[in-house]
């Protein structure tokens, strides 16, 4: 497996505060990328900054072996699709895509044009005349048929409807499969693309908290329940992230680096272990849950 | 997303038991072609690698073989082979369970059998 992007503690300052801190981390050739973390975390600073479209205060960023500030070779090679894309107020959707097949070299235009059936857009209407959900699938559009050797997609669908949204994951497995490439996926759905993903990068405040493999990252996170004194016994030591009593019981999520011993120590306690979503883990990680706690204290 | 799959075990693993279902309820006949990792992924919309996975782990447990350049294929006395240890599963999964638990109800051996018989009638 190839690296295509090398981030190297990279960090983005505003003035006195760090939108992105010491953030290390590769993407590897053809994988399908989660790129997750709450609101104001820092995840589009990041994508930002790996397209070139601002300038790190420190560290170093590679892509595909190269510099990619003004570097053209390797921006041909990226397509960003952003939340808020801006398009030129006189643009048709036609346009739009017109443009995207002289920009990107591996443009597929009747791939295009069948998710535009796909979507239902109207091909002559003007962009801006777009509803909403109609301009994210312009975005999903012009990203999935660039078929870009690296693809960001950050928060590609407001205002779409589930419908909407399962054909988009549709037609990104089926075209992957066919012209494997890397992909990155930035999004607040992780229940909908948790299958999808096979690497998940979760930042909170500007910060790397996990760079792991997601079927690996879900071995390790479990909850258990069971009578308060037998959780407490079975959680001492082990990274607990989350704690709920009910009663006489006691439900515990816990991160761990030996799954495979917790389970036969579980069972010899009488304990079931039960897996716990992406997305639960990720609430859990990076929900401020503890920190009131902390401040309860003081 | 497809309810076809859930959460409470790891995704290559449903894959994997969902081939052996099929298998061993007659569905995929020994012999013949099983659908290829994409098509999985794009049916459970999931990740290819993971497909990739379920079906490698039967590969290896000799239940599909791959023919060079045309696809997998379910492996000849397959079926027999997943029904053994089916049973052992069941004997693990279910009889252990249920002892077990009839232990902590304070039911003895013989009303357990009893039991057993009784659901056989009602059947």
């Amino acid at each position: 497996m190839s690296t295509i992007v090398k981030i190297d503690r990279l960090t983005k300052s505003y003035k006195d505060i760090d939108a992105v801190k010491d953030v290390s981390f590769t993407l590897e050739e053809n994988k399908i990328y989660g790129m997750l973390g709450r609101n104001g975390a820092g995840k589009t600073t990041i994508m930002h900054l790996l397209t070139a479209q601002s300038f790190p205060t420190s560290g170093e960023i590679e892509v595909f072996g190269e510099n990619p500030y003004e570097n053209d070779r390797v921006l041909r090679r990226i397509c960003f699709v952003k939340e808020s894309q801006k398009y030129p107020n006189t643009f048709k959707v036609r346009d739009v895509l017109d443009v995207a097949g002289a920009l990107f070299p591996n443009w597929d235009r009747s791939f295009a044009l069948s998710l535009v059936e796909d979507f239902r857009l109207p091909l002559k209407r003007k962009v801006v005349k777009l509803s909403r959900g109609m301009l994210s699938a312009v975005g999903i559009i012009v990203g999935l048929a660039s078929r870009a050797p690296l693809t960001i997609f950050d928060e590609p669908y407001l205002g779409l409807d589930a419908v909407a949204r399962s054909l988009f994951y549709d037609r990104l497995l089926e075209d992957y499969a066919e012209h494997p490439r890397t992909i990155v996926l930035s999004t607040h759905l992780i229940d909908e693309v948790s299958r999808m993903l096979e690497h998940v990068i979760l930042i909170d405040r500007g910060r790397l908290l996990l760079d792991e493999e997601s079927e690996h990252l879900q071995g390790r996170a479990y909850t258990v329940v069971g009578s308060s004194d037998k959780i407490e016994a079975f959680g001492a030591g082990k990274r607990v992230l989350s704690r709920e009593a009910m009663g006489g019981l006691t439900t515990i999520t816990i991160l761990s680096d030996s799954a495979l011993e917790d389970r036969k120590q579980a069972q010899s306690l009488g304990l079931e272990l039960a897996q716990v979503t992406l997305q639960q883990l990720i609430v859990h990680l990076t929900g401020n849950k503890n920190d009131r706690k902390e401040a309860n204290v003081q | 997303m497809s309810s076809l799959i859930d959460d409470s075990r790891p995704i290559f693993m449903q894959i994997a038991e969902r081939i052996e279902n099929d298998i061993i309820e007659g569905r995929l006949a020994e012999e013949s072609q099983v659908p290829s990792t994409n098509q999985f992924a794009a049916f459970y919309q999931i990740n290819p690698a993971t497909a990739a996975k379920g079906v490698n782990q039967l590969v290896d447990q000799g239940i599909l073989y791959k023919k060079r350049g045309i696809g997998m294929f379910v492996a000849e006395g397959s079926r027999a082979r997943l029904l053994e240890n089916r049973k052992e599963q069941f004997y693990e999964q279910y009889v252990v369970t249920m002892i077990r638990e009839a232990e902590k109800l304070g039911i003895t051996a013989e009303q357990l059998t009893d039991m057993i018989r009784r659901g056989e009638r009602s059947q």
